[in-house]
């Protein structure tokens, strides 16, 4: 059986992202990039499966431009057995990504579409949904826990009450939680053997998908600041203060 | 110095290996694969980095001088190499109280401080496109894997590095299901480019007697950020220098220089350089940093900006006389983690290209002779000294020592005859002997400074900087930071010396913590640590040891 992982190049978690001055953006150029952890969690997901006998190939898929040659090489250290690049510079939005996800999924015949719940940079979370979408097919999204058997996947997804578990048909799609396994470190023998791996290049036009834009960003600003806090020591003084406010 | 092996460890070998991606080691890297394609041979060439990219650990002013590069790449600027902003004007000024300063006129500032030709150029970006070409050269770099212990046979030759193991807990011991042994990387030669004073450089100087035995190696804490700025006062390609206040214009306590450069896209870079030779365990680089940005010269520029990054990184400065052999059997060290910084310019970034490219064509020409390595490369310091880089070490080898002596502002005049008048060879030669983690004097006899409060605007607090580096390391793993003896900071040093680490680490890794019982206890946050290096060079005790934490681990610089 054969899965699809999507993985995507953005800011690093570590980075203190910047608003650029005239609100059109986040400062990306000159900062750290990274897979997205929530996709990171995908490929680890899947190469378990296939440690597990579950799986047989594993094809990592990425869109952008040149550099995100370097997500897709952490991908194959992973465990990906071949990747393939989307090549496309431009901002891409959770449609289009989902129009080509879903081209893909289908010439590959994959059987699992594996993506991060949501990319940590535009905390779209919808790409996943649109793809299962687009092929109706089954989504189980959220997953802490995955087990693949036969045609089904049982999948157990967080939901706010607790735990669901959802058996569901296979092709299906599955968007990963945080909480579904720990990443295992890229070891430089399999960043090295990930070097020799083959990646295969395509465009939009290749997988019949045209680029549209069906959202426009306004304006982007940082975050309010937060004013500092004042101490309270007794409960009296807290719901003095609170009453000083107007809060109660 | 090699570990025994309680593991079974991957090994892959190549002909020349190369530790840290900065402009030294990656010039190497691009020079050797040049030389093999020209001379149609095959030379394998691998590059490790510590930093979870390349860039990432990179720390610089910088005002790039062009000779190296021109000589690597003549065609960089089709290549697109990342030098945009032209030096236009050099202002010089001496600062002499909070308020006042002097500007020096074009014909007083001493030559090595002109910089017509030169560009303003972020050194991160500038390694990030130098690790560029040379993977197109066909050079294999690996971010994030910090090499941790050198390896060395019975016959006492280096034969490369073994590679920091991943997911080992605070214990010592490998953490479930993820430990992953580091690697051995083995090599025919093996070059060192740690920058300053790279934790295996240190080791190799000692193991190999390596030290200069005319002077002691000297050593500055540089702190930096990046700001936008209002475009209205933006004037890309200003290089402006200081010396003099919050340090001493006139004493020789406590020595440096500032300076704020303009980039492009209305950002500067401002930054201090305290000389790790002060003598007051109550100062604190940090603090001086941020009260030096409220200078009206530098303030009228900053106000109104926003704090884009923040950083610091030791910088060697002992020149000429405090250089170490280079060689030893195996390999040899290049760029800062020798020492070839040329302090009178504050540039290290051209030498350490250059060192790089001169070991590169040593190494090239004992491979394409068919050297199985482990021998002495002395073919390196041989074009060291018939090169560019010795004749303009050799001009500026009294600068150090002058300033140390004499003060910036008498110390500069006597660079001033010496640069201008004698052209760098003047009949003179000073030395400072002195290491600079001897200078502190005891708490006892030493003035406390209080430093003005940070108004959150010009100045900040050390947590929300530190913060701004965007510093992380894996929580769970060894601290980083040894201490031969774990008694020294609240037995000897915090009585005699008001244990310095609270206030020389710009990263507030070392705290003193008093608990209830009045117990005092030293704490080190090595979460925080910004790779600087002042901890191991400035502790008075000379106690603290930095070794390489797990690889990715350090700060993310942007464009620093
Ligand atoms: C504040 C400041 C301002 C400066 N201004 C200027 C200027 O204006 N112009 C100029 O020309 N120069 C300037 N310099 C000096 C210049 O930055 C250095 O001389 C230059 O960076 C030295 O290059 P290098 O390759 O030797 O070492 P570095 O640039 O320090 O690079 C060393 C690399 O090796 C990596 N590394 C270290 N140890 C290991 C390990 N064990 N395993 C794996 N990787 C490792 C590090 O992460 C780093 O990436 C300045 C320096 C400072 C600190
Ligand atoms: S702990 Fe040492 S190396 Fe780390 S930031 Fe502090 S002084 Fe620098």
């Amino acid at each position: 059986m054969k899965a699809l992982v999507s993985v995507k190049r953005v800011v690093d978690y570590n980075v203190r992202v910047q608003v650029k001055s005239d609100g059109s953006g986040v400062i990306t150029e000159g900062v750290k990039h990274s897979m997205n952890p929530f996709d990171e969690i995908a490929m680890e997901e899947a190469v378990r499966l296939k440690e597990k006998g579950k799986l047989t190939e594993i094809v990592a898929i990425t869109i952008g431009g040149a550099k995100n040659e370097e997500t897709l090489r952490s991908a194959l250290a992973f465990g990906a057995d071949r990747a393939i690049h989307i090549k496309e510079e431009g901002d891409v939005q959770p449609l289009t990504a989902a129009r080509a996800f879903a081209a893909a999924l289908k010439k590959e015949g994959a059987q699992v579409f594996f993506a991060g719940k949501q990319a940590i940079d535009d905390d779209a979370n919808q790409t996943g949904q649109m793809v299962a979408a687009l092929l109706d097919i089954a989504q189980a999204t959220f997953a802490s826990k995955v087990e693949l058997d036969g045609g089904k996947a049982v999948v157990t997804r967080e939901v706010d009450a607790g735990l669901e578990t959802l058996e569901v048909d296979l092709p299906a799609v599955i968007t990963t939680d945080l909480r579904l396994n720990e990443p295992r470190y890229l070891k430089l023998p399999d960043i090295m053997k990930a070097k020799k791996k083959p990646i295969e290049t395509v465009t939009f036009a290749d997988l019949g998908v045209e680029k549209g834009a069906a959202l426009t960003i306004s304006k982007t600003s940082a975050p309010p600041k937060r004013s500092k806090g004042i101490m309270v020591k007794t409960v009296d003084e807290l719901v003095s203060a609170l009453k000083s406010k107007g809060l109660v | 110095m090699s570990v025994e092996t309680p593991v079974e460890r991957d090994v892959m070998e190549y002909d020349v290996l190369i530790v840290g991606a900065g402009p030294s080691g990656l010039a190497a890297a691009c020079k050797l694969k040049q030389i093999a394609a020209e001379k149609g041979a095959e030379i394998s060439v691998c590059v490790v980095e510590k930093g979870s990219e390349v860039g990432a650990h990179i720390l610089s002013g910088a005002v790039f001088e062009p000779r190296a590069l021109n000589e690597l790449f003549p065609n960089w600027k089709e290549l697109g190499a990342p030098l945009n902003a032209p030096v236009v004007r050099d202002e010089l000024h001496l600062f002499y109280s909070p308020q006042k300063s002097f500007k020096f006129l074009n014909f007083m500032i001493p030559s090595p401080m002109h910089n017509e030709g030169n560009y303003v150029i972020s050194l991160g970006n500038l390694c990030r496109w130098l690790a560029q070409q040379a993977e197109s050269l066909g050079v294999e770099i690996y971010p994030g894997f910090a090499a941790q212990e050198v390896l060395i046979d019975e016959q006492n030759v280096v034969r490369g590095v073994q590679i920091g193991d991943l997911g080992v807990g605070h214990d010592g011991k490998p953490k479930d299901g993820v430990y992953a042994p580091g690697m051995e990387l083995r090599a025919k030669y093996t070059l060192f480019s740690e920058g300053c004073r790279g934790h295996l450089g240190k080791r190799l100087i000692q193991q190999y007697q390596l030290e200069s035995k005319d002077a002691p190696q000297h050593y500055g804490i540089g702190l930096k950020e990046l700001w936008e700025i209002d475009p209205a006062k933006h004037e890309k390609g200003l290089v402006v220098h200081g010396a003099g206040w919050p340090l001493q214009a006139f004493g020789t306590e406590a020595t440096g220089g500032s300076f704020l450069y303009h980039l492009e896209n209305n950002q500067v870079v401002v930054g201090l350089i305290v000389d790790l030779s002060y003598s007051n365990p109550f100062l604190s680089p940090f603090d001086e940093f941020q009260r030096f940005k409220h200078h009206p010269v530098i303030a009228k520029y900053l106000e109104g900006g926003k704090r884009l990054s923040y950083g610091a990184r030791a910088l060697v400065k002992g020149g000429l006389d405090a250089l170490p052999k280079l060689v030893f059997p195996g390999g040899a060290l290049i760029g800062d983690d020798a020492g070839m910084l040329n302090y009178s310019k504050i540039k290290g970034s051209h030498t350490a290209m250059k060192s790089g490219m001169l070991a590169a064509e040593a190494v090239a020409e004992r491979l394409l002779a068919g050297s199985e390595g482990g021998d002495v490369l002395n073919g390196y310091p041989e074009k060291f000294k018939a090169s560019w880089l010795y004749d303009e070490l050799y001009r500026s080898r009294n600068f150090g020592a002058v300033l140390h002596k004499f003060g910036a502002l008498i110390g500069g005049t006597i660079n001033w005859i010496e640069q201008n008048i004698f052209g760098g060879k003047a009949p003179w030669h000073f030395r400072d002997l002195k290491k600079d983690h001897e200078t502190l004097k005891p708490a006892a006899q030493s003035q406390k400074i209080v430093y003005p409060k940070p108004d959150g605007k010009l100045s900040f607090d050390k947590l929300s900087s530190v913060f701004l580096s965007s510093t992380n390391h894996e929580e769970d793993q060894p601290v980083h930071l040894r201490l031969k003896d774990p008694s020294i900071p609240i037995g000897r040093n915090l009585p005699l010396y008001d244990e310095p680490a609270q206030r020389y680490c710009p990263a507030g890794v070392y705290e003193v913590v008093t608990a209830a019982t009045g117990d005092k206890r030293f704490q080190i946050n090595a979460q925080n640590c910004v790779h600087c290096k002042t901890c191991d060079i400035k502790d008075p005790s000379q106690n603290i040891t930095w070794v390489a934490p797990e690889g990715n681990g350090g700060p993310n610089y942007p464009n620093m």
